[in-house]
């Protein structure tokens, strides 16, 4: 058996979705013209699928920043803080992060993915047990493989659910670590936060929670779901990342635990890989600032958000359970998914394709995720072409769309 | 609760996730035969644990091949639970 052999279903089911058109997991843009327009193909296309929530992409004076410091200070480190030490920018930033979310300490990674898979996988040592939403990133499931600990799924956004596998390990000694998301990147549904951390105190267990969707987006001060449900002093660890609303690339974590920076020494993910570019981090300071006084941005948000919500949900498509930037129209199969994308990209719309199984509960989805800077009128045309796609395949049969999921 | 009650209620599950033609017997290889995607594993896990009030930890489903050594493997996590 060769070493590719394994991956020969895979292969097969990669190969359908080829065969509908276009590549979906291989896309290129020819240029990018603006947080809400790039050019594919040749074609000007709108941009609803690229997790940009604020806009800050272009930020003037984020890239101005960012500009001057890759001046001063090169392309990059080279190397893990560790070995190779930290810039003043690296801790520029990880104070501003812990002055935002008005916590004690703040540990920057170099991806949000390394922040969830280092700081979950770290924190659950061999005798404890962590407890995840059935519906977790694959970061989080990424960090029950790495981790010693006893992993243990609860019901997705059920605390009651919750309390019962809380309820069953309390007898078995460890500390028992909850982890869910403030909104699930899939449907852009949120998790009820303020119920989960009272079940999860009440059994005296510890709450990490990853703001990577919510962080900038929800509470007054953008500080994420913690913020808008008023619990951030029950949730131990907040995890993030600098690329959603902060517009670059990055991972945090921000805690009130003692002797926290005693993870810089036992994080492998955090220790064995190369820092961000000073020129990088730069630039996330200036959007912090931005997000932190963001207020009118987040309502632009909010406002473009319902606009899309309530578009598709008025025109026959079941979407998620919550309005919220990210907007996902369930499709009665993968192939009609498949079909759907490749005729939004003909038509100007870029939006992301989901797939089982990395969707909730086997869905087949068309994920869109909402800027503060699109305009009204990009929110009405996607709405127009995605109704239209759906008229040109004559699907749309909102009882036959709405029985779904 | 025995080894076969055990067996009885892990195959009820099973045949939830199953083709209904597909036998399952105690020496079913769960993945193999049934060919039961990990998120389907994952999902059985759950609805044991919630049949026999325990808690299975995932990390020790990822040896478990067959009926017989889920059974058995829950009997073990049993008897800790009730120490």
């Amino acid at each position: 058996m060769g070493i590719m052999d394994k991956f020969k279903d895979l292969g097969t089911a990669y190969d359908d979705v080829k065969s509908a058109g276009r590549d979906p997991f291989s896309v290129r843009f020819d240029e990018i013209l603006s947080p809400t327009e790039g050019v594919i193909d040749g074609k000007k296309t709108i941009l609803l699928g690229t997790n940009n929530y604020l806009g800050l992409t272009f930020d003037k004076r984020s890239v101005e920043q960012a500009v001057s410091v890759l001046r001063e200070s090169g392309t990059g480190t080279t190397g893990s803080r560790i070995a190779n030490g930290s810039y003043g920018w690296h801790q520029r930033l990880e104070n501003d992060l812990a002055e935002f979310f008005g916590r004690r300490h703040a540990m920057m990674f170099t991806t949000g993915y390394q922040a969830n898979l280092g700081i979950i996988a770290t924190l659950a040592g061999r005798d404890d047990h962590l407890v995840i939403d059935a519906d977790s990133h694959a970061c989080i499931y990424d960090a029950c493989k790495l981790t010693s600990a006893q992993v243990t799924r609860f019901k997705h956004n059920d605390p009651v659910d919750l309390g019962k596998r809380l309820s069953r390990l309390k007898s078995q000694g460890g500390n028992i670590i909850v982890v869910t998301e403030g909104i699930f990147s899939m449907l852009g549904d949120k998790a009820p936060l303020r119920e989960i951390a009272a079940v999860t105190k009440k059994f005296g267990a510890y709450l990490v929670v990853d703001e990577a969707h919510s962080m900038g987006v929800l509470g007054v001060n953008g500080r994420g779901l913690a913020e808008e449900q008023g619990v951030e002093d029950q949730v131990d660890f907040i995890l993030g990342t600098f690329s959603k609303s902060l517009g670059a690339i990055g991972g945090f974590c921000v805690s009130n635990i003692d002797d926290f920076d005693l993870l810089r020494v036992a994080c492998r993910p955090y220790m064995f890989t190369a820092s961000l570019p000073a020129s990088v981090v730069a630039s996330v300071v200036t959007s912090l600032e931005k997000v932190q006084k963001g207020q009118f941005l987040r309502e632009k948000l909010m406002g473009n958000a319902k606009r899309l919500y309530d578009g598709l949900q008025s025109a026959g498509f079941h979407v998620g359970p919550d309005v919220s930037p990210v907007v996902a129209v369930q499709l009665p199969s993968p192939e009609m998914a498949v079909a759907y994308w490749n005729a939004l990209l003909d038509e100007g719309l870029y939006v992301n394709l989901a797939l089982p199984p990395a969707t909730p509960m086997g869905q087949a989805l068309l994920r869109s995720s909402v800027s503060a800077v699109h305009t009204h009128q990009q929110i009405d045309k996607a709405i127009s072409l995605i109704t239209k796609v759906s008229r040109d395949f004559g699907a749309i049969i909102p009882e036959r769309i709405t029985s779904v999921g | 609760m025995t080894g076969t009650d055990i067996e009885a209620v892990i195959i009820k599950e099973l045949r939830k996730f199953a083709n209904d033609t597909t036998e399952v017997s105690p020496d079913t290889n769960i993945v193999r035969d049934l060919n039961l995607p990990s998120l389907d594993v994952m999902e059985l896990v759950m609805s044991l644990e919630d049949d026999l009030d325990i808690s299975i930890p995932l990390d020790r489903i990822a040896d478990i091949e067959t009926v017989q050594e889920l059974a058995e493997l829950v009997r073990t996590l049993s008897t800790k639970a009730d120490v």
